[in-house]
């Protein structure tokens, strides 16, 4: 049997989604554009879902997958939430460089 | 089967006056206040004619039916008792506290104070009941406490003068001296007997006979610490002219009739501790003679009406003291009684002069009011007739019947009748001197207009006059026999009946005495109005001791005062406010700027900082707590890259 017609196996899915995650730590810390730190804690997520996906399939488990679908519900909810907030700090500072975003008064 | 006597009622009634007064007084009419304020004595006083008239077999006692104390096997009941001391008692302090509460609606009327005035005065009448009600120790220093406490309400009633805040403070802590005492007699008498009911003491000294001097002594004497206080006695009796500065009626009733008097009483009723100690006697004695005697030498030539009337107090009580220290009790209750009439009397004639005079005090001011103020002069007539001891009134009766016990006593008795004669002598001379500078001659100051007090005022004058005049004539035989039950047969049958001809020399001799000062007094102050002046002058050293005082407030300062304030101010502005308190803030506020320091260095206000914060606290909660599984899958992971 050929390389390619083994299964991939689990731990390359695990790789992958820890990279995917210290990507979007990485991005986190350093990156001073709000959006983009935004999109940050999206790709944290779904390295994570990445690894659910990964565990369920593996252990034929449906669990995992369930999961998933809850993670992505709240990740909906919460860029909802995060790009109306978002815009409103934009229209109040008029800029979303989070270095200057340090006071809680206007 | 008894009936029921309600003593709760008396003091209860003059307590409820004292709250009504006290919460709502002030948006009261004045009559309702009045009305409240007189309604609450007189109650209690038909309680106690009541309990007098009723066929209750005495001593009764009232408890209430929950322990007041209980820990371990000490049990101390909220108990009343009436027995015939206390009925004296009580029919003298409501009785009287009746007349000056009548007196002050007159005497107060134009006070913005009416309302608090009331309510401290029956305020007064609740703790003065409790004392004499009392049916162990503890309850009666409840009662003593808070005369003390509603004595120094009225001594500081116009608390805008400094003066009369002061004096106020000064009865009040030289009380606490006295109080000390009282609790140390009481300590030691819980440790040694195990209770504080006075019957079960009685009872407990009753069983043993061997039980003498020594412990009691010592018990007795810090027991008496504590009526020298509230009595003031030598040393402790400056308080009491300094007490002036309150209204007279409160001078009437508090430093003159009842309050000062519960010394006494307290001796009387724990008289069985006394008898077993003559050397705790003795004292009582000598220091009753002392302060009669010391006292009234400072009156002979004291300026102001009142104060000569509150050295002549302290020269009484020192009398009564004379007299419990020759185990005369009944006749120091006898003279207790007297003088409660008649002191109460002058003070309330020398208020109705004052009120007279608009406020003056001053005896050198004074001056031919006889005419003015007829009924004030008359009343006060009596009543100084009857302290300077003239048959038949009533100080006659009962200083001549201590002075006659401690004739009786002989040896250290002897010279204490002397003394109590020579004081006699000095008491007939300041008061008649008093009278005379007061009512005869000319005015001497111009700008007075007198007018005669009103009907409120010259009503409890008259009543009592009348209880000067007559209350005497019970006799000392009765009073002694009624008093019996309660403090043991004085007087021994054998020397009354030998003793009828030495009475009657005793009494006579007392009553020339009682005339010698008059006749010296009206020598002086009347037929040679400047005579006074150049008797000064003779002896000026003399003159000006007894003017200040004999100094004793200047050296008690010296000596007490001001170290102690030395010593206070040294504690309050170096041990606590600077050690203490400075410390405690320093190193508190030293700690929480530390800390900010080195703790504010986290709150950046940089997001990112934060969040790599989070980042970095979760990677090391991760390698602690999965630190070897993760080391486990790298190996696993290596060794199938190698593979």
């Amino acid at each position: 049997m050929s390389m390619l017609q083994q299964p991939v196996p689990v731990s390359w899915f695990l790789l992958l989604s820890a990279a995917l995650f210290v990507l979007g730590i990485a991005g986190f810390l350093l990156k001073r554009n709000l959006i983009t730190m935004f999109m940050s804690i999206e790709l944290m997520l779904n390295g994570v879902n990445l690894s659910f996906v990964a565990f369920a399939h593996e252990w034929h488990q449906v669990k995992g997958q369930i999961f998933v679908f809850f993670v992505m519900v709240v990740a909906a909810a919460e860029a909802a939430v995060g790009l109306a907030i978002i815009i409103a700090v934009f229209r109040a500072r008029a800029t979303l460089a989070v270095d200057r975003i340090d006071l809680m008064k206007l | 089967m008894t009936p029921a006597l309600h003593l709760w009622l008396i003091p209860l009634l003059p307590f409820a006056g004292f709250v009504l007064n006290g919460t709502v007084g002030r948006k009261l009419p004045k009559a309702a206040v009045t009305a409240i304020a007189l309604l609450a004595p007189l109650g209690s006083l038909a309680v106690v004619v009541a309990a007098a008239l009723s066929s209750a077999t005495l001593p009764y006692t009232e408890t209430c039916p929950f322990d007041w104390i209980t820990v371990g096997t000490l049990h101390i009941p909220f108990s009343f008792v009436l027995d015939h001391l206390s009925l004296v008692m009580l029919l003298v302090v409501t009785g009287v506290g009746f007349l000056i509460h009548i007196y002050s609606a007159g005497y107060m009327h134009e006070d913005e104070g009416y309302w608090r005035y009331f309510a401290y005065l029956n305020l007064f009448l609740f703790f003065m009941t409790v004392l004499v009600l009392a049916g162990n120790a503890l309850l009666m220093f409840v009662g003593w406490e808070g005369v003390g406490l509603a004595s120094y309400l009225l001594i500081g009633f116009w608390f805008q003068k400094k003066s009369a805040a002061d004096a106020g403070k000064k009865a009040f802590i030289v009380n606490r001296i006295g109080d000390f005492g009282f609790l140390i007699g009481m300590f030691m008498l819980l440790a040694n007997f195990g209770t504080l009911t006075f019957s079960d003491l009685a009872a407990q000294i009753a069983t043993n006979p061997m039980l003498q001097g020594g412990l009691l002594t010592a018990i007795c004497l810090c027991l008496f610490v504590g009526a020298t206080g509230k009595s003031a006695q030598l040393p402790l009796y400056v308080w009491l002219p300094d007490a002036m500065e309150g209204p007279t009626p409160v001078s009437a009733l508090i430093h003159a009739a009842t309050m000062v008097t519960a010394g006494v009483y307290m001796v009387a009723r724990t008289h069985f501790l006394f008898d077993r100690s003559p050397y705790a006697l003795g004292v009582v004695a000598i220091v009753g003679g002392a302060t009669a005697l010391f006292a009234a030498t400072i009156a002979l030539v004291q300026t102001d009406i009142k104060r000569v009337l509150a050295y002549s107090t302290v020269s009484q009580l020192g009398y009564m003291f004379l007299g419990c220290g020759v185990a005369a009790y009944s006749a120091a209750i006898f003279h207790l009684m007297t003088h409660a009439f008649f002191k109460a009397l002058l003070f309330l004639a020398a208020g109705s002069v004052i009120h007279a005079l608009s406020g003056e005090q001053d005896l050198r001011k004074m001056g031919g009011l006889r005419k003015k103020l007829p009924i004030t002069f008359w009343t006060m007539t009596a009543a100084v007739f009857a302290i300077a001891g003239f048959f038949p009134l009533a100080g006659f009766f009962s200083k001549d019947a201590i002075l006659y016990e401690a004739f009786q006593q002989g040896g250290l008795g002897r010279l204490l009748w002397f003394v109590g004669v020579v004081t006699a002598l000095l008491t007939s001379f300041y008061m008649f001197r008093l009278w005379y500078l007061t009512f005869f001659g000319h005015s001497r100051d111009p700008q007075a207009h007198p007018h005669e007090s009103p009907l409120a005022m010259t009503a409890p004058l008259a009543v009592l006059a009348v209880l000067s005049v007559c209350g005497g004539w019970i006799g000392m035989g009765r009073f002694g026999e009624f008093l019996a039950p309660v403090l043991g047969a004085t007087i021994d049958p054998a020397a009354a009946a030998g003793g009828k001809s030495l009475d009657m020399g005793l009494s006579f001799l007392a009553v020339a005495v009682a005339a010698l000062g008059w006749f010296l007094a009206d020598r002086i102050y009347r037929q040679k109005p400047g005579s006074a002046n150049a008797l000064a002058e003779a002896a000026p050293l003399g003159y000006k001791v007894l003017l200040n005082k004999y100094y004793v407030d200047e050296i008690y300062t010296l000596l007490l005062v001001k170290p102690l304030l030395a010593i206070s101010r040294f504690f309050l502005e170096w041990v606590v406010d600077f050690a203490i308190l400075g410390g405690a803030a320093w190193v508190l506020g030293g700690t929480a700027q530390l800390g900010g320091a080195i703790l504010q260095r986290w709150q950046s206000g940089n997001l990112r900082s934060y969040a790599a914060w989070l980042a970095l606290g979760a990677a090391v909660l991760l390698v602690f707590f999965f630190g070897s599984t993760l080391l486990g899958v790298a190996n696993t992971y290596l060794m199938w890259v190698r593979h």
